[in-house]
């Protein structure tokens, strides 16, 4: 990829705060026109990260680079990169027109430039007829919308966005999800998204960086991260997962398996380095898709007791206690059908749907 | 949730708090009655009258009161901006200079003036000026009430800083505005009812001080109070008491002006409606 393919290219980055390692040598690249959302469990060091590239804390160790130029020393006026503020901290003392305007000043833009991409950016985040208000008379979305539209106003390279949605309630929050993405699309600015909401990041993202305890844990699209997690952490954090402990087997045909404790065997996907013929590992699979059958018709050879049932609305979750092995959560549709459903107590054999089984080596 | 306690049905409470307000108050009181008393007695009542008022602007001695009023308005200014500037950069040290090396120290530095008894600091800028050479006069006061407002200008431009969010000036750097600006058009903006809460405080102390002002004016210039104090030695007349109640008014009037403005359009610690 040439310079310009990649907007941030964060090298070996590392921050202290005193004997306290936040991000443990970080590196990543974040391509151009991308929505790419940094997802990880609170003190994961994802705030941190975007910190650093907006220059609000001093790298300890390593690079940042922004199209090719080390930015990492920069105070953050002097960078091209704008942020939404988790609570928006827009200037109370200052009109929505004011709010979104105070970037191009700083930046020394002409008055008839700064009057038209006021006019045009609000329009954008539908608050135009709201210019003359001050934000404490704005509702929060209407906020959460001045916020964006004073980071976007200055046209920066790359807009970090630090979980702007989380103060937001659910169908506001839904709604915005849509929106920032088409955003995203219309003025093909890099976006750079902090959340800890893994359906957040799931609905909006081009590429999702997984970070745990100051480390990417994996980085992929949303599809990779759902259906490939590298490992446990990942598999547990983005979803709900069951995990089985098994043992490898190499099939004829050269197919990956995996044997249960009580002899069973079903077939696997196995995820990076192929793991060794006979070797303990566990399995991943997603409830979603396991499948509750009679006993007799189960191709894993899975068994166990139904001992909790979930009803979700749209769908039915069910606990199974298996005869051998951990307690496992199993996802059906709510059909509305009652002559397939199972009651407390019964008896049933577990059915993995084809792919649906990942083979991880420890 | 627990029932509030009602402190008015507690044995005693309205005898003890008739006495408190008596003491404080009827003192003060009792002087501005008797400042539109139509008679030279203090204590026998002759009916209203502006008399003394009159007396005061008018009278044999208006010159002395005129002159050090001037004083006591001018100093109260200067040293008013002055400790204001001064407690602004300091709170901004020291609430959003993160922690440095010596801060507790240096908050213990900041409000000593509080905590020393006024008397001690009184001798000791006395000894300090006479030592350094300093003449006594205007300038000698100036500077002295200038170092005891400090710590009063601090403190409600402090209380004000600690609950602007960091949040803002951050905004205003990502903003592409320098650290000078984002102090001058955000932080500014925002601070500004507690700097001028603090100084209104510091006017107010630097008006009515006497016992600094008493030991370093040197000869041949007065202020307010210390003109008062010297009329009282020679017994006390009717006009110091409408002097009295007139630089009362006044203080009233600045001290709830100044609580007024600290509360007014306290921000939240988030940007929040």
């Amino acid at each position: 990829m040439s310079e310009q393919d990649i907007a941030i290219d964060v090298r070996n980055a590392v921050k202290r705060f005193g004997a306290v390692t936040a991000l443990a040598g970080v590196s990543l690249t974040i391509r151009d026109n991308e929505f790419f959302t940094l997802l990880g469990p609170s003190g994961c060091g994802k705030t941190t990260l975007l910190r650093l590239i907006a220059g609000f804390e001093e790298i300890t160790e390593g690079e940042i680079l922004l199209y090719g130029e080390d930015i990492g020393t920069l105070p953050p006026n002097r960078r091209p990169i704008n942020t939404v503020f988790q609570h928006y901290a827009l200037f109370p003392h200052m009109t929505v027109a004011e709010n979104v305007a105070f970037g191009m000043r700083r930046l020394g833009w002409s008055k008839a430039d700064i009057e038209d991409q006021t006019g045009r950016i609000l329009d954008l985040v539908k608050l135009g007829d709201l210019a003359a208000r001050r934000p404490a008379q704005l509702s929060g979305g209407q906020q959460q919308r001045v916020a964006l539209a004073r980071a976007m106003a200055p046209r920066p390279k790359v807009l970090l966005l630090d979980e702007p949605l989380s103060a937001l309630d659910l169908k506001l929050r839904q709604a915005m999800r849509i929106e920032l993405k088409q955003i995203q699309e219309e003025t093909g600015i890099t976006f750079v998204f902090v959340t800890h909401d893994q359906e957040e990041a799931l609905t909006m993202s081009d590429r999702i960086a997984v970070m745990s305890a100051g480390e990417i844990r994996q980085v992929g699209t949303p599809h990779e991260i759902y259906e490939a997690p590298n490992d446990r952490f990942v598999a547990d954090f983005i979803g709900e997962t069951n995990v089985l402990d098994v043992t490898v087997q190499r099939g004829p045909d050269g197919a990956w398996h995996s044997r249960l404790p009580n002899g069973a065997v079903f077939p696997c996907e196995a995820a990076g380095t192929p793991p060794q013929d006979g070797a303990a590992a566990h399995v991943l699979i997603r409830p979603e898709r396991l499948s509750l059958v009679p006993e007799a018709e189960s191709n894993s050879g899975l068994t166990g007791v139904v001992d909790q049932i979930v009803y979700l609305g749209t769908d039915i979750q069910y606990g199974v206690r298996l005869d051998e092995g951990p307690d496992v959560l199993v996802r059906a549709q709510n059909v509305g059908s009652d002559t397939t459903s199972f009651r407390n107590g019964d008896r049933v054999g577990l059915a993995i749907a084809p792919g649906g089984a990942r083979l991880l080596v420890d | 949730m627990r029932q509030r306690i009602n402190i008015k049905r507690y044995p005693g409470f309205l005898p003890v708090t008739i006495l408190c307000l008596v003491v404080l108050y009827a003192p003060l009181l009792v002087v501005m009655v008797y400042s539109f008393n139509d008679s030279l007695s203090i204590t026998r009542w002759g009916g209203f009258s502006f008399r003394w008022y009159m007396e005061i602007f008018t009278g044999p001695e208006s010159a002395k009161f005129k002159d050090a009023a001037w004083n006591s308005l001018t100093i109260a200014l200067s040293a008013a901006v002055a400790s204001t500037i001064i407690a602004t950069a300091a709170a901004v040290a020291m609430v959003r200079g993160g922690a440095f090396k010596g801060k507790a120290l240096n908050l213990a530095l900041i409000s000593m003036p509080i905590m020393v008894p006024e008397i001690v600091t009184a001798v000791a800028t006395l000894v300090f000026f006479s030592a350094i050479g300093f003449t006594l006069g205007y300038l000698s006061i100036l500077v002295a009430h200038i170092v005891f407002c400090i710590p009063f200008a601090y403190l409600p431009i402090a209380a004000r800083l600690q609950g602007i969010d960091g949040s803002y000036e951050e905004a205003a750097q990502d903003l592409y505005a320098s650290r000078f600006q984002a102090f001058l058009r955000v932080l500014m903006p925002l601070m500004a009812p507690g700097i001028l809460a603090g100084f209104l405080l510091a006017f107010i102390i630097s008006l009515d001080d006497f016992i600094i002002t008493n030991f370093i004016k040197g000869a041949g210039i007065e202020t307010l109070p210390t003109a008062i104090f010297g009329a009282v030695k020679q017994g006390i007349k009717p006009d110091i008491m409408a002097l009295s109640t007139i630089m009362l008014s006044v203080s009233i009037l600045i001290v709830t002006l100044s609580y007024f403005i600290s509360r007014y359009g306290r921000p939240g610690t988030k940007a929040e409606a």
